[in-house]
């Protein structure tokens, strides 16, 4: 039986948010807030963990209120329970101070049960940054293991893991004690339709709810913006470039006025294609 | 073993969460499915939402529901190509409670409907598609859907699954709805400030207006174009039969362009900016295409049982008190047990003794009247434009002189008889 | 925390088959650069078994000092050996400024490093900066998911981190002649002490293409409506020698794999030319290939704003268009056949 812990976070949707061109911050209400959908393939790869070797899964999420919802996927998905943790204080944090209120909470977590294994998204899509996971790894001092696009085996006996991490040229087999951090990546699973009991659950589904007081004893000057060394000091829309030739005329026109253009570099072109894969597999 | 619940309502829409709404209430369990990722995200309206029958579901709603903005006007423009002949009502007893009409942007106000359904004790389940009923004895026990262990099972399923109810046409109910039975209407939301739409609809504070239009707006093909107002959007839209989009190889946003391009229409609609643009079916053959509403542990409510009054543009109040009345009957029906066609006909009876009933029934053959004459739209408002013309313009005749040119200008003896003839046929049909 | 007592810059100098990985000594580029502006030392953290000799290198590249951490229990990287040894070396030695390739080592190991020093880590860095007088790394990187860029400050801690997205600086030309210092550390850490252990490094057999290393590349974007899209431009792409990218939305739609994805969370990428072939030109894929040689796009949308970001661009239908390149090419072909 194990329990796992999956730390996710409810984010505005990057792809189609749009910028307030004249505050040059984002318009949060242009875009739909979702769960992070790396943090939806970590619950996923909990839940058949889950499946395989049977016990919990518990997710755990720092944020406002409205994150209630992104918990309430995660039952969608099978998770059993969740939990917030929302205070003003957390206002603010960078990675450093959010890896630190998300240890606080799940040690909480687990002098209610053991825990033996942590799971997030590899990054968030508003973050970008894949900082907290190990951040979090460190505080409880256990390992660490990023970019995993595969769980081998678990054996909570034995006190060990096998898992598959990503690299840019293949993947290295790892070999873990238990517990662990797991982040990982998207190809990881693939998250299938919810069944209509999961979607009733989470319908019905009330997290719990923890505010700083809840978490027993905080170091509050490790909590929001006085616990992080990084701020955000300018931010700016992306430099656009100035606009290309447009090629003009009919498509033949195009074509061959864009011919002659490549043709400059004509020493590029391998002439029968000939590297190891020109075109798609 | 699959969970049961005393109801299932297919659809949040406007019918589907008044009858969840009122169901929970009164302690009845009521599951509310729908289709999309939100209640109202699959909804399209024009955007007049009536408070009458929305207050019979939640008495002063308006104190707290996301309205736009409450109507103190309503006009009816008549179209030509360059002309308009406008009749307006303005009543500042409409500016204050209990208010009249508000405009609402559906995806707004069917989340905060829903939500207070749910506040109820209804239990809201998105993103899932009902497939078909479950018939056992010929009874209908229950939905199937699209989901892994989708199976639900209930006493009463009501279906409120809109205009393409594939509940009701699973169930034989009704055929697929022929192209007259149905309109195809297209709307965009433009955004505008809100100062600027004060001013220029003539509006103070957070009053509003619509405008109806008739006529060329519609190029000859029976349908209606609108214009609302929002709190900072205007709702601009057209509407037409299907068959005469088809008759007249029309495509709906071509119609919508020409609308918003129209002399008497785009000074309204200056300096906006295009937020979202809809499509959606709306029933429009009334009365005469009702199709059967009642059966064996099962009900249809709002669109899915054509229910829409297009002469009125009324359609979601309809939608609301038949989602009432359904509930009342299912509750009734629970001190029996008894959900059987026989026991829930007392729906059908007392939805068609209500105004929904009453206004269907009164205007069953005028929708279709207008259709099979178009020369209402394409001759009559012309001439009603270019009598007012000729009678306004002040050109040195003496106005006994304008009197008989107009007349005349209506044309031969016969035609003037034909004439009185097409106006007592449109008072008999609308009577 | 003393600010004063730290000075110096760091580049962490990740290594792969015996060489030292282009992003590091981009970076050392970059340090130096940094470093001269501060008026203090540029230098190299080199870990691993049997690396000794790549130190030369780095100095090569312009580090003036390579601090040297040499064992077996460094032969596979795993975050709690080698975290140990740069805390160890970073606590002894005192840096401002440390940077690191953003490679999945580069961000694993810092994120670890970052926590235990309780200090500041800009991730995915795009552009480097350093205020001469206050020291402050002005350290610019795209956000939510590319819509912004934002500066990143670490204000009252030490050293200031950064990952450093590859290709986005420059490196130094290699000087054999430069000079510097080796300095060897102890090292005492125990197998035992470690809790992962790697079994087995599989290599993707099939040479997979690097996007990151093609001299031409012909992307697709939503534009092309599905896999038959994809074919045809496969198609041009074999006749040219080029490889086949696409942007986040081919590749979420399933025409494409994740690892030909250009942009933001994808791979960047500089080849001489880059086609985009119905891709609209978000700031997330613009990200991942505006520095490329030539950017041709073709998008049958006139206000699409990958034609800001080209250098020529024609509007139209690539279906209409991208076979007639194809065809183009391959009478080229066979004219040289003919006359060759």
């Amino acid at each position: 039986m194990l329990h796992i812990v999956a730390c996710i976070k409810q984010v505005p949707d990057t792809k189609i948010i749009k910028m307030n061109p004249k505050t040059n911050t984002m318009d949060r209400s242009s875009a739909p807030a979702i769960l992070n959908p790396y943090d939806a393939h970590a619950v996923e790869e909990a839940v058949r963990l889950k499946a395989r070797y049977g016990g919990k899964v518990s997710v755990v999420t720092m944020g406002p209120p409205p994150a209630v919802k992104a918990i309430r996927k995660c039952i969608e998905i099978g998770a059993d329970e969740g939990y917030l943790i929302t205070d003003r204080a957390f206002a603010g944090a960078d990675t450093l101070a959010t890896s630190y209120s998300l240890t606080k909470a799940i040690e909480k977590i687990g002098t209610m049960e053991p825990i033996d294994l942590i799971i997030c998204g590899k990054m968030t899509i508003d973050g970008d940054t894949g900082q907290v996971g190990p951040g979090i790894a460190r505080r409880l001092d256990i390992p660490p293991l990023t970019s995993v696009n595969k769980v081998v085996e678990m054996d909570r006996e034995a006190g060990q893991a096998i898992v598959h991490r990503k690299l840019e040229d293949g993947y290295e087999v790892i070999q873990t004690t238990l517990p662990c951090l797991l982040s990982v990546e998207k190809e990881i699973n693939e998250i299938p339709y919810s069944t209509l009991p999961n979607m009733m659950r989470a319908a019905r589904y009330q997290p719990v709810i923890w505010s700083v007081e809840d978490l027993g004893i905080v170091d509050r000057t490790k909590l929001g913006l006085k616990g992080s060394p990084t701020i955000v000091a300018k931010v700016w829309p992306p430099d656009k470039p100035k606009g290309g030739e447009m090629l003009q005329g009919s498509s033949e026109e195009q074509v061959n006025r864009l011919f002659s253009i490549l043709m400059n570099k004509k020493e590029l072109f391998h002439k029968s294609g000939a590297t190891e894969e020109g075109g798609v597999q | 073993m699959a969970e049961k619940f005393d109801v299932i309502v297919v659809g949040a829409g406007p019918a589907g969460t008044a009858c969840a709404y009122t169901l929970a209430k009164q302690g009845v369990s009521v599951l509310l499915l729908e289709r999309g990722e939100y209640p109202g995200s699959k909804n399209v309206m024009g955007g007049v939402l009536y408070r009458k029958m929305m207050e019979d579901v939640i008495p002063g709603f308006y104190k707290e529901a996301p309205v736009e903005r409450p109507i103190v006007e309503q006009r009816f423009m008549m179209l030509d190509k360059e002309s308009a002949t406008t009749f307006s009502y303005k009543g500042m007893e409409w500016g204050k409670e209990p208010y009249n009409n508000f405009t609402v942007l559906r995806a707004k106000f069917d989340q905060w409907f829903a939500d207070k359904a749910v506040e109820q004790g209804a239990l809201l389940i998105n993103e899932t598609v009902a497939l078909e009923c479950i018939v056992k004895d010929g009874k209908v026990v229950g939905v199937r859907t699209d989901r892994p262990e989708g199976d639900i099972y209930a006493d009463v399923v009501v279906l409120a699954d809109g205009v393409n109810s594939l509940l009701a046409k699973s169930l034989g109910f009704h055929k697929e709805f022929k192209p007259d039975e149905v309109a195809l209407a297209v709307m965009e939301v433009l955004k505008l400030d809100k100062k600027v739409i004060e001013d220029r609809f003539n509006l103070e504070g957070d009053q509003g207006c619509t405008i109806e239009i008739f006529g060329d707006s519609t190029k000859g093909i029976l349908g209606t174009a609108w214009l609302y107002t929002n709190k900072d959007s205007l709702n601009i839209g057209v509407g037409t039969m299907l068959s005469g989009l088809i008759k007249h190889k029309l495509k709906p946003y071509e119609l919508l362009e020409y609308v918003k391009t129209h002399p008497m229409i785009r000074p309204y609609i200056q300096g906006t900016e295009q937020q979202e643009y809809l499509a959606h079916l709306i029933p429009e053959g009334g009365y005469r295409s009702m199709p059967k509403i009642v059966g064996d542990g099962v009900l249809v409510v709002g669109d899915a049982a054509q229910m829409v009054n297009a002469i009125h543009r009324e359609g979601s109040n309809m939608a609301m008190t038949s989602g009432v009345i359904a509930a009342e009957t299912i509750i009734e029906a629970q001190s029996t047990g008894d959900f059987s066609e026989k026991s829930l006909d007392v729906y059908r009876q007392r939805l068609m003794d209500s105004f929904v009933g009453e206004d269907l029934k009164k205007y069953k053959d005028a929708t279709h009247h207008f259709e099979k004459y178009p020369h209402y739209f394409e001759q009559y408002i012309p001439m009603i434009n270019r009598a007012a013309s000729q009678m306004f313009t002040v050109d040195g005749t003496s106005k006994r002189e304008k009197q008989r040119k107009i007349w005349q200008g209506i044309g031969t003896v016969g035609d003037k008889i034909k004439i009185a003839r097409d106006l007592f046929q449109a008072w008999r049909v609308m009577k | 925390m003393n600010i004063e007592e730290y000075r110096g810059i760091w580049v962490f100098l990740e290594h792969k088959d015996g060489a030292i990985v282009p992003v590091s000594l981009e970076l050392l580029g970059a340090g130096r650069r940094l470093a001269d502006k501060r008026g203090v030392p540029l230098s190299g953290i080199l870990i691993g078994d049997g690396v000794k000799g790549l130190a030369a290198e780095a100095i090569a590249y312009g580090a003036e000092t390579v601090y040297v951490y040499d064992d077996p229990i460094f032969h596979h990287y795993r975050t709690e050996s080698y975290m140990r040894a740069v805390i160890a070396c970073v606590e002894k030695y005192k840096p401002e400024i440390f940077l690191y390739g953003a490679t999945s080592t580069g961000k694993d190991l810092a994120s670890a490093v970052a926590t235990d020093l309780a200090t500041g880590l800009t991730a995915d860095t795009t552009m480097l900066d350093v205020d001469a007088e206050t020291g402050l790394l002005e350290a610019s990187r795209p956000a939510f998911g590319g819509n912004i860029m934002a500066t990143i400050l670490c204000k009252k801690d030490r050293p200031q981190m950064a990952t450093v997205r590859p290709k986005v600086v420059k490196a130094l030309e290699r000087d054999p002649e430069r000079t510097g210092e080796v300095i060897e550390e102890p090292v005492e850490l125990r197998e035992e002490d470690i809790r992962t252990k790697v079994l087995d490094i599989v290599r993707h057999t099939v040479k997979k293409v690097r996007l990151d290393e093609a001299d031409i590349i012909v992307a697709g974007g939503k534009g092309l409506g599905g896999r038959v899209g994809f074919e045809m431009i496969g198609e041009f792409a074999k006749r040219i020698g080029a490889s086949v990218g696409g942007s986040r939305d081919a590749v979420e739609a399933g025409w494409i794999e994740h690892s030909r994805q250009v942009g933001q969370t994808g791979v960047t990428v500089t080849p001489k030319i880059y086609f985009a072939i119905g891709i609209s030109g978000a700031i997330q894929h613009l990200v991942g290939m505006q520095n490329s040689g030539l950017i041709i796009a073709i998008n049958k949308d006139s206000n699409a704003a990958i034609f800001q970001a080209c250098h020529y661009g024609i509007v139209g239908d690539a279906f209409e268009i991208v076979p007639m390149l194809t065809e183009a090419f391959d009478q080229a072909l066979r004219e040289e056949v003919k006359h060759g």
